[in-house]
């Protein structure tokens, strides 16, 4: 079995540098083919030169090679050249190149947006990939800006696309912004949501904002032709325990890959100037009943300190402004502070309670994830009390700590476990309050757990 | 050249027939829930049914997607959300920052609810 084993790894191992290679090759050929397109434009023979340069000579805005491309929207009779050209001309700009980014990206891609900007700081993870569709396997590890400007330059070519590899701020945003006339916001914290919409009120763009969690979706475009913006509607931040994230929460891949797509819809009729966008409305995407509502919501509020008559919001107000200490709330996961409840007695790490457990010491282990966070993967022999029953549940931890005492006659340790370490130490507060002055958290829970003690326990 | 008009006399007094008729059902059925309302008011059970929805974070707090309210008449939406947090005390952590809508309508606090109105109770979702 061993070997087995190690052969999969080895063959898994290669695999990946594999596609990675070949994702590699992709991209430099990608980007060769788009460049001898322009040395082929720029230096070639006459007829492509006036053809590029001078698309006049068609129908005063769409060259042949537009006009076959885009052939299909250049028959809607409300697109038409007009429409079209339009696009060509416009530029949008997509925060996050995520599970909404993904779809968003693609179409404006391939419907010709003329200049198509992508923020992102992060890189392609393996658990992205069931949403995130614009990544593939061979990008894991890498930028996901990367990844997501290969896959739209693999569908158009002809389009400009520019790498914002960085996290968007307060301190960049308005540089980064300022250049495109369309902001996508498809991001997935609060701070981001009230910087972005703040940046557009600043510098007058319009916002298509989308936002997904589990089987709910929103979608609503802000600050458009007098329209609210997104404090019009929120003025104080939810609470930090009501920001919730995929991370955490869980979402089913395809409802961020429908309000996506929404999002590049209404980009494009913005930038089209066809139809009417989804402003002062609100979409209401609910995938489990399949419904779709659209609420009529308020209008501009005139107090708003964004976009109300007296805004107290400008260009150095809002590069300043701490949007994290606003909204009690991280932008980057990684910067999550993490709970420091309990003194260093009552914790104890992951490597010693593993070698607690090899010398046999007799414990009761606490699993305080809800059920079916325990149900994906749990150490052998945990005992699942979620947080939130740990109260009345106490009788029976106090039958499981008694059981098989008199053996040894010494009473068992408790020790409690969660999945990143911070519900564990409220628990262990929680019974320590409770009389069970024994019980310790195992500190970084079962993340840590994967990380210094068991490489093959599964993460999620 | 007169053009013959679209449709004949007859037929002109009949429409408007129709919305004589009509009209005047509207009188009656206000007259009648007048009397309804009047005859529940002697039973001391003057009050309305709404259905409240729940999205996202509101409908994790309550664990309900929808329920039926019943508040008394001339109910303003702030009676329902007070009534509705008496509920679910979980609610009141969001209440700051949630969207009302009344028939899929934004709506004020002091707006008075009507029997079988929908109230819906939107909170913003930040993920993606």
């Amino acid at each position: 079995m061993e070997s087995i084993g190690g052969d999969a790894t080895s063959i898994i191992r290669e695999l990946e540098t594999l596609r990675a290679a070949k994702a590699d090759i992709e991209r430099k050929i990608s980007v060769l083919e788009s460049n001898l397109k322009k040395t082929s434009i720029e230096g070639n023979g006459s007829c492509s030169q006036s053809l590029a340069e001078n698309p006049t000579a068609i129908n005063g805005l769409l060259s042949p090679a537009q006009i076959y491309r885009y052939s299909r929207h250049l028959l809607l009779p409300a697109m038409g050249v007009r429409g079209q050209s339009n696009l060509v001309k416009s530029s949008v700009l997509v925060i996050g190149t995520g599970g909404l980014g993904s779809p968003a990206a693609l179409y404006l891609a391939a419907c010709g947006i003329g200049r198509l900007g992508l923020v992102d700081h992060d890189i392609v993870e393996l658990n992205n990939l069931h949403r995130q569709i614009i990544h593939t396997e061979g990008y894991i590890g890498q930028p996901k800006v990367k990844s997501a400007a290969a896959a739209c330059r693999a569908i158009n070519s002809t389009i400009e696309i520019v790498e914002h590899q960085e996290a968007l701020q307060a301190a960049n945003a308005l540089d980064i912004m300022s250049k495109y006339d369309i902001v996508v916001d498809a991001t997935d914290n609060a701070p981001s949501r009230y910087m972005i919409s703040d940046c557009c009120t600043v510098l007058g763009k319009p916002l298509v904002s989308g936002a997904a969690i589990g089987f709910e979706g929103q979608l609503t475009v802000y600050h458009h032709k007098g329209g609210p913006c997104y404090r019009c509607l929120f003025p104080t931040p939810p609470p930090t325990t009501a920001c919730q994230r995929c991370a955490d929460s869980g979402v089913l891949g395809v409802v961020p890959g429908v309000i996506g797509c929404l999002q590049a819809l209404e980009a494009i009729k913005i930038a089209s100037g066809v139809g009417e966008p989804l402003s002062g409305r609100m979409l209401l995407l609910d995938a489990l009943s399949s419904r779709i509502r659209i609420v009529k919501i308020r209008g501009r509020s005139l107090n708003c300190e964004a976009c109300g008559d007296n805004p107290v919001f400008n260009r150095d107000l809002f590069q300043n402004f701490d949007y994290e200490e606003f909204t009690q709330s991280p932008i980057f996961t990684s910067t999550k502070p993490k709970l420091a409840l309990l003194p260093g007695s009552a914790r104890i790490s992951c490597r010693e309670y593993q070698e607690r457990c090899s010398k046999g010491e007799a414990h009761v282990l606490v699993d305080v994830r809800p059920e079916h966070h325990f149900k994906i993967c749990a150490l052998p022999g945990a005992m699942n009390i979620p947080l939130s029953t740990l109260e009345r549940r106490l009788p029976e931890l106090c039958s499981s700590l008694k059981a098989g005492r008199n053996n040894t006659g010494s009473p068992k340790s408790l020790y409690v476990i969660c999945r990143r370490g911070n519900d564990s130490q409220r628990a262990v507060q929680h019974l320590h309050n409770a009389g069970f002055s024994e019980a310790k958290d195992i500190v970084g829970g079962l993340e840590s757990w994967a990380l210094d003690v068991d490489p093959e326990f599964p993460t999620y | 050249m007169l053009l013959p008009p679209l449709i004949s006399q007859t037929e002109r007094h009949q429409i408007v027939g129709i919305r004589v008729f009509f009209a005047m059902d509207g009188v009656n059925r206000e007259a009648n829930n007048r009397e309804k309302i009047d005859e529940t008011e002697i039973d001391s059970k003057s009050s309305v049914e709404i259905r409240v929805l729940f999205f996202a974070r509101a409908r994790d707090l309550t664990g309900v997607a929808d329920m039926p309210l019943e508040v008394p008449t001339g109910s303003t939406t702030q009676d329902c959300m007070e009534k509705i947090f008496s509920q679910f005390p979980s609610l009141k952590d969001i209440g700051g920052c949630i969207v009302l809508a009344l028939n899929e309508e934004y709506v004020v606090d002091s707006a008075i609810v009507r029997n079988r109105d929908e109230l819906a109770i939107i909170p913003p979702i930040s993920g993606g």
